[in-house]
């Protein structure tokens, strides 16, 4: 897009409802989805993409081995793990995917709860990328579920509310509508339904508020979910009175970094998509995130030393296994905290970024520690996922990836809408608007 | 005016989210406290009797309706190997070198928790505890998220990953379809030819476990396997040797598996019903009378 951009200085963008400066006749949906470009155009500058090469050789390999899995059932995929029944699908899917995506509620909440408007620019992005990444978890889920068709049992058929998975499973569910009703408004907006946009902008507060509330406790409930298997994690990473706040208070930074991670990537890869206000604001953005995700990591790391005091497990960290803790600790917690204080000191969005980058790292790697790597550590071997598990779990990271991509493409995520609110209502009767200037230049 | 209407809002709808999990929170805090049915039956296992025939294998095999296994059941080669429970075979026996050439064998199988950490994990209810003792398991709601596998201390429920569209979690049931719920005992009891496993009522179980070992000086460990462990099992184990070298987890903690959620299931309808009140307020707090504040007015592209 960048490159046929700078080939064709003068085509039209879509960032609004009508064309021509939103003087124009209204965009049919046809032009909105291929941006104002003709299907010519546009799939010309996707094959110029080499990214999109990439993206298709994994599909062309992928999506044949997902449908395998159906076929020929979940061991053609992942084996027969007994002992290690949560793979890569829940460990790096669910587990790994939706701390990431804490920043829906975090940026909502600071807009609309806290009144903080300066981070209207970027609370559509923050939004955007928590709803993707649980959407995402509930596919990976949908794949590791011996009878994903029976998704919907909790919540209809047989209910178990006792466990921390009911919770989850409801939660979950009621914070992706949630999220789908923040998202709407800039659905709402591209598609020219000036209702729903109103109807949704008057809940706002009361969404947000829902999402702190669902977030604490299913952010939580994944790390309790671990308490069922106390004997089985390895006691550094396992308490069963600190486990729900250790998930909770990680997914915090978890889900600020991703944000200044997707928006760097995105001032990057598409420049042309960000408006001015955007572009301006953005370095100052992701420092003011970052001063939250530092004080998210510094929590994080003296919560998880008092669990260690707690429990006292303090003789573990000399063995090879307590080397692994540090190197997480170290790495995710210690190094991410260094990089983002400097950053902020010194007002630097690169030492920001990167810190940005380890904390998520860390994330990852410590729910793969909690319910992978470490899990039946006294078994003294770690469970590999096979090649046909890690390359589903490759693809439909990659189908995340295009969707998160092609959404930004298009709603308005990085930019405003042109069209004010206030002209929505002129839309109506608009062919007569349009024909008056037009008799009147033809005259 | 829009604050109010949609804290009004908000509190409608936590309120009936809190409504729908307190139940949940109560029915947990119930569960704590449970000592098992009255008259739960249990199997008292005798470690120092077994001679490791793999009869037991055969019966389960054959009462269950599993699979033909890939050896013969009187192939003593599988000893190789320490074997877990499949979706093929719901017990096996594996043999330990404990001392100079003493060889001791350990019969797994379900252990038919008194409080199942299978059963308190499961999203869906799919397990019960019946009143004889059994675990037993619903195949028609089981949505194949295998936290139970996850869950249990035992690593006993497999799953039968290999079938694309009914696969299931398999594990013993006490033989409880066909023989535990008219009072007999089950397959693998019954056909022991060393008297390995006593079937009885699980109070008197006990009572008889630490009666052989007073009766036994110097025969026994000192400790009955499963009566305290996570809770208290339907099946309980007599060994010569510590449990931890005949591969059980003598660690094991003696609270049932679901005391561990149970503090963070507690706090579920705190957050549900004190959180909205919480945020909203501090929503009034920031930004009311703020100069620079303006409401969410229906234009706001500014």
């Amino acid at each position: 897009m960048k490159l046929f951009l700078a080939r064709n200085p003068n085509t039209q963008i879509i960032d609004s409802l009508r064309k021509d400066n939103d003087t124009g006749r209204p965009w049919t949906l046809m032009e909105k989805i291929f941006l104002g470009l003709t299907p010519k155009q546009y799939m010309a500058q996707a094959m110029s993409n080499p990214l999109n090469w990439v993206f298709a050789a994994i599909l062309l390999v992928g999506i044949p081995f997902i449908i395998a899995r159906f076929i020929f059932g979940l061991s053609w995929a992942v084996g027969d793990p007994y002992d290690n029944a949560w793979g890569l699908f829940l460990g790096f899917g669910l587990f790994g995917m939706v701390p990431l995506s804490s920043s829906g509620f975090q940026l909502g909440s600071a807009v609309e709860v806290f009144g903080r408007h300066d981070f209207e620019p970027i609370e559509r992005l923050g939004i955007l990328n928590g709803i993707l990444g649980y959407f995402f978890a509930v596919i990976f889920l949908m794949c590791d579920l011996g009878q994903p068709w029976r998704l919907i049992y909790p919540m209809f058929v047989s209910w178990g509310p006792e466990a921390v998975l009911f919770l989850v499973a409801w939660h979950v569910a009621t914070y992706l509508s949630v999220q789908a009703a923040e998202t709407s408004t800039a659905f709402f907006e591209w598609m020219g339904w000036p209702a729903g946009r109103t109807f949704v902008k008057k809940m706002a507060l009361g969404l947000a508020v829902a999402g702190i509330i669902l977030s604490t406790l299913h952010q939580g409930a994944l790390g309790a979910l671990s308490t069922y298997a106390p004997g089985k994690i390895h006691p550094l990473w396992y308490s069963s009175s600190f486990q729900w706040l250790y998930f909770f208070v990680s997914s915090l930074p978890g889900g600020l970094c991703m944000v200044i991670v997707v928006s760097t990537i995105a001032v990057k890869t598409m420049d042309w998509r960000c408006d001015a206000t955007f572009k301006n604001s953005l370095s100052k953005l992701q420092v003011s995130l970052a001063k939250g995700a530092s004080m998210g990591l510094i929590t994080y790391l003296v919560i998880r030393l008092i669990g260690v005091a707690h429990d006292n497990k303090w003789a573990y960290l000399t063995t090879g296994w307590g080397g692994w803790w540090l190197f997480e600790i170290g790495f995710g917690v210690i190094l991410s905290l260094v990089l983002l204080t400097a950053g902020i000191r010194n007002n630097s969005v690169t030492l920001v970024r990167l810190g940005a980058w380890t904390t998520i790292i860390g994330v990852v790697l410590n729910r793969l520690n909690v319910y992978m790597i470490t899990f039946n550590w006294q078994n003294g071997h770690v469970h590999i996922p096979p090649f046909r598990e890690i390359m589903i779990v490759i693809t439909v990271y990659s189908i995340y990836i295009m969707t998160y991509r092609a959404i930004l493409y298009r709603w308005p995520i990085l930019f405003k809408w042109k069209t004010r609110y206030s002209e929505y209502a002129v839309l109506e009767p608009k062919p007569a608007a349009v024909t008056a200037p037009e008799a009147a230049g033809s005259k | 005016m829009i604050e109010r209407r949609d804290f009004l809002k908000g509190c409608l709808a936590c309120g009936v989210t809190a409504a729908t999990v307190s139940v949940a929170g109560g029915k947990a805090m119930a569960a704590g406290s449970f000592e098992g049915y009255p008259d739960a039956m249990g199997v008292l296992v005798d470690l120092t009797r077994c001679v490791g025939c793999r009869s037991c294998e055969a019966a389960c095999n054959a009462e269950q309706k599993l699979p033909e296994p890939d050896l013969p059941f009187d192939d003593t080669s599988v000893f190789k190997d320490k074997r877990r429970t499949t979706e093929k075979a719901y017990t096996v026996v594996n043999e330990y070198k404990v001392a100079d050439k003493e060889t001791l064998y350990r019969k797994m199988q379900c252990n038919h928790c008194t409080e199942p950490a299978c059963l308190s994990s499961c999203f869906v209810n799919a397990y019960t505890k019946t009143k004889e003792g059994a675990v037993i398991y619903n195949a028609k709601v089981c949505v194949g998220c295998r936290n139970c596998m996850i869950a249990c201390p035992f690593n006993i429920p497999a799953y039968s990953y290999s079938s694309p569209l009914n696969p299931l979690v398999q594990k013993c049931i006490f033989c409880y379809d066909t023989r535990l719920k008219d009072g007999k005992p089950p397959a693998c009891v019954d056909i022991c030819p060393q008297q390995v496993m006593t079937f009885g009522r699980r109070a008197d179980l006990i009572k008889l476990g630490h009666d052989r070992i007073q009766a036994n000086p110097g025969k026994y460990v000192d400790k009955l396997y499963g009566e305290k462990a996570v809770g208290g099992t339907s099946w309980m184990y007599l060994s010569s040797v510590d449990f931890d070298k005949v591969g059980f987890d003598g660690h094991i903690q003696n609270e049932p598996i679901i005391s561990n959620v149970k503090d963070f299931l507690g706090f579920v309808p705190m957050v549900l019903s004190i959180w909205p009140a919480l945020f909203t307020g501090v929503h009034l707090l920031a930004t009311k009378n703020k100069d620079g504040h303006h409401d969410h007015e229906e234009g706001d592209h500014q």
